[in-house]
């Protein structure tokens, strides 16, 4: 490729021309001649002279003489033919053709960039291979382009990331060095592990269901808090009342487990007895025609109560195991406090509850449908009501002397059903006479006199004491069914039927007894029956209707308390002060008692009262020492009237009696 | 507290009985009568045991719960009266009939 190029030399001297035309002399002329200082003089007609320049294409440089040994003719030969070219200049270039190799590579690249470079028959392009704009390390330059492809071991190489390098054929060698390896060296850092305990659980169906009822717990309660926090704002309290229960809830565990622990223990003690009580019958019952016997049971006693005897007995009705204890001492000049006992069959060693009383408890008695409400009567006169559910030793409800307290002592105390305004009350008689009525309203006790008692007959309250003394009232009991209808026992020996609308008059008086009338007790079964006991060694058993007693036993001492029995109409028991349980069944034996048991060591102990369970075929009975002694009925002692298809059983049982009562009245002496 | 104070005092009057051991609901003794290991022995074997029967009375009827549990060997028998968090146990021993009694309540 050669580059016509024309070159310019300064013309300084004529002379010195050189033929490879140095100069324009017309050029230099057609400027106004400017005649340097230092030029050369020449005539006129030397500067006329014309002077031929000849142009040739031959290199001046070239040598005009070379000289080649020929090996053929063994001698130097001058070559005529000398090369005249003469390289000015040379660039190489990275133009590809188009249908070369390369320029197919290219094209897949497209890292190019095309100049259409046109021969004279217009036939060829010339690829021009253009550099990509990607690499920025590449400083420009065409050179440096193409000279990169021969450089193996450049640092860019981003065109043969696909293709393996084309390397250049002639130059190219490849150089490897190894950089210099820093020593691997191991660090280790070894942070302190993690507190790690083992934990492990068992999701069980009753583990699920305590979480369950745990969230409904909590949820509840935030449900109680937020209302409370519209209330109160008190958070401090909040937190002690938390406290308070997850220590009491410790306790309450406590004590459960323990009394649990103490009746399985009394349960062992007494095994045998427990297994009596369930399972033995007196197989000798069948020889034995109509008599029937008392096994002894368990027997209650408490430490503390030994010298006090018992002066009431009260079964729960609904906990059948259930009984209470009212001891308190009957011997007018020995006045001390009292008692309230509270036993179970199922731990006979101990009591459940306990409350001691300032005075002696004459009389209590177990509400029938709210079996924590108890009533209780005092020697000194007061009544009181304790609930077993409080916490603590003091009635909830006691009466004062404002509050209407009797003067005397208070000897029966009966639940009523509750009023009109369903408040509890109940009734209470006492040796001043007079029958109350006590309603429990909110917190107080307030009381209503029913009736007075007097000698000659009743008064209201307005008239005082225009007719005769007071009669003490020593017993009571309120009509089964019949609401308005009770009767009352006296110390005179009287038993007046009287009704609480009526103040003013008893609706009837029966001559009972000649001693104060102990205990009054209306039929289980029959509405028109009750039975009465006395000092007076006697047990009657009348018909309201009729003013003489249908039956009348003598049981050779003072009877101190009688009972019917819930299942039967015809059965009553009676003890003693001899220490003698009197066991009767009319429908068996209208004479004589079918069980006489002595219980108690004769000479020392006197029994003072009796009650039958509610179910289960056991009295309980109470003495003067201050123990309560349990026995089972025999069979003989539990016959009940058998219920035929179309009588139930109350209404059979009021056959029975009544089959037995409408009878001549015998007078009966019991030996 | 004072009325547990006495039950357990009451208990331990009673004929028959070797020893008390109230334990916590992880089978921890908290209170004993009897010597420490004999206490700590117990302790431990009795909670697997009440728990295993917990577990049993509950997998069948969730709301359900353990209340008592006896077991008797022929030397002696133990009572066990579970509570939530709390366990007693009682020992007896008697020698007139064949039934020893242990109770233990946890």
């Amino acid at each position: 490729f050669i580059h016509k190029c024309l070159l310019y030399a300064t013309l300084q001297d004529e002379e010195e021309a050189v033929e490879t035309g140095t100069g324009w002399e017309e050029w230099s002329q057609g400027k106004a001649l400017v005649r340097p200082p230092d030029q050369m003089e020449l005539t006129e007609a030397e500067l006329k002279e014309d002077i031929t320049r000849i142009l040739t294409a031959n290199n001046p440089h070239a040598p005009q003489n070379i000289v080649r040994y020929s090996v053929k003719e063994r001698s130097y030969k001058p070559i005529n033919v000398v090369d005249q070219m003469a390289v000015h200049c040379v660039l190489e270039g990275s133009l590809v053709h188009q249908d070369s190799e390369e320029a197919r590579k290219l094209r897949v690249k497209e890292d190019f960039a095309l100049l259409y470079i046109y021969d004279f028959d217009l036939h060829y392009k010339y690829l021009f291979v253009g550099f990509p704009q990607v690499n920025p390390i590449v400083d420009g330059g065409d050179v440096e382009e193409a000279a990169d492809e021969d450089r193996p071991d450049s640092a860019v190489s981003r065109i043969n990331k696909k293709e393996p390098k084309v390397t250049n054929q002639f130059n190219f060698s490849n150089r490897a060095s190894q950089t210099l390896n820093n020593p691997m060296r191991d660090r280790i850092c070894q942070t302190e592990p993690p507190p790690r305990s083992s934990f492990s659980a068992t999701a069980n169906q009753w583990e699920i269901y305590d979480a369950y009822v745990q969230e409904l717990q909590k949820q509840e309660k935030n449900k109680e808090k937020q209302k409370g926090m519209h209330s109160q704002k008190d958070n401090g309290k909040s937190k002690k009342v938390m406290l308070m229960e997850t220590q009491s809830e410790d306790v309450t565990k406590w004590t459960m487990a323990s009394k649990i622990l103490e009746r399985t223990i009394s349960q062992n003690t007494f095994d045998d007895i427990a297994q009596d009580f369930k399972y033995f019958e007196d197989a000798s019952d069948e020889f034995r025609e109509q008599e029937g016997t008392l096994l002894p049971l368990w027997k209650f006693q408490y430490d503390k109560a030994k010298t006090l005897s018992v002066t009431a007995l009260c079964w729960n009705n609904k906990y059948q195991d259930l009984f209470a204890v009212g001891l308190g001492s009957y011997n007018f000049s020995r006045q001390g406090c009292g008692m309230l006992l509270f036993y179970s069959l199922k731990n006979p060693a101990f009591p459940e509850y306990i409350y001691p009383t300032s005075s002696g408890v004459m009389c209590l008695d177990i509400h029938a449908q709210h079996s924590h409400l108890v009533a209780v009567g005092f020697y000194d006169g007061c009544v009181a009501v304790y609930s077993l559910k409080e916490e603590g030793q003091e009635p909830v409800y006691k009466s004062t002397a404002k509050t209407g307290k009797h003067t005397d002592p208070v000897w029966q105390v009966r639940w009523q059903s509750d009023d009109m305004d369903n408040n509890h009350n109940f009734y209470s008689v006492s040796s001043d006479g007079r029958v109350v009525s006590w309603t429990l309203v909110k917190n107080e006790l307030v009381f209503t006199d029913i009736i007075r008692l007097t000698l000659n007959g009743a008064v209201s309250e307005g008239t005082e004491g225009a007719q005769g003394g007071v009669s003490s009232g020593t017993s009571f009991d309120s009509h089964k069914q019949i609401d308005y209808m009770f009767l009352v026992g006296t110390e005179e020996g009287k038993i007046h039927k009287c009704s609480k609308t009526y103040s003013s008059q008893f609706l009837e008086t029966y001559d009972a007894h000649s001693m104060a009338v102990d205990t009054v007790k209306w039929n289980y079964f029959h509405p028109k029956v009750f039975v009465s006991c006395s000092s007076d060694w006697t047990v009657k058993i009348w018909d309201h209707t009729i003013n003489t007693p249908m039956f009348v036993f003598d049981l050779q001492a003072a009877v101190g308390d009688v009972a019917w029995s819930p299942y039967s109409s015809t059965v009553f028991a009676a003890v003693t002060t001899d220490g003698t349980v009197h066991v009767f069944d009319l429908s068996v034996n209208k004479y004589e008692a079918i069980c006489q048991q002595l219980v108690v060591d004769k000479k020392k102990t006197k029994l003072t009262h009796v009650e039958f369970n509610p179910i289960h075929p056991v009295i309980i009975v109470g003495d003067d020492r201050g123990y309560v002694t349990s026995f089972k009925l025999s069979p003989n002692l539990r016959k009940k009237p058998k219920p035929t298809k179309t009588i139930n059983i109350p209404k059979s049982g009021l056959a029975k009696l009544a089959n037995v009562l409408y009878l001549p009245i015998v007078r009966v002496s019991i030996k | 507290m004072a009325e547990v104070e006495e039950t357990l005092k009451r208990i331990q009057g009673q004929k028959g009985v070797q020893g008390i051991i109230v334990a916590n609901s992880e089978g921890i003794p908290i209170k004993s009568t009897l010597d420490n290991s004999s206490t700590v022995q117990y302790a431990g074997l009795i909670h697997q045991l009440v728990m295993k029967a917990r577990s049993t009375i509950r997998d069948i009827d969730p709301q359900n719960d353990l209340t008592f549990m006896r077991v008797r060997s022929k030397k002696n028998e133990i009572m066990i009266a579970p509570g939530e968090s709390i366990c007693w146990e009682l020992l007896l021993n008697e020698f007139h009939s064949p039934k020893m009694k242990r109770c233990y309540s946890s």
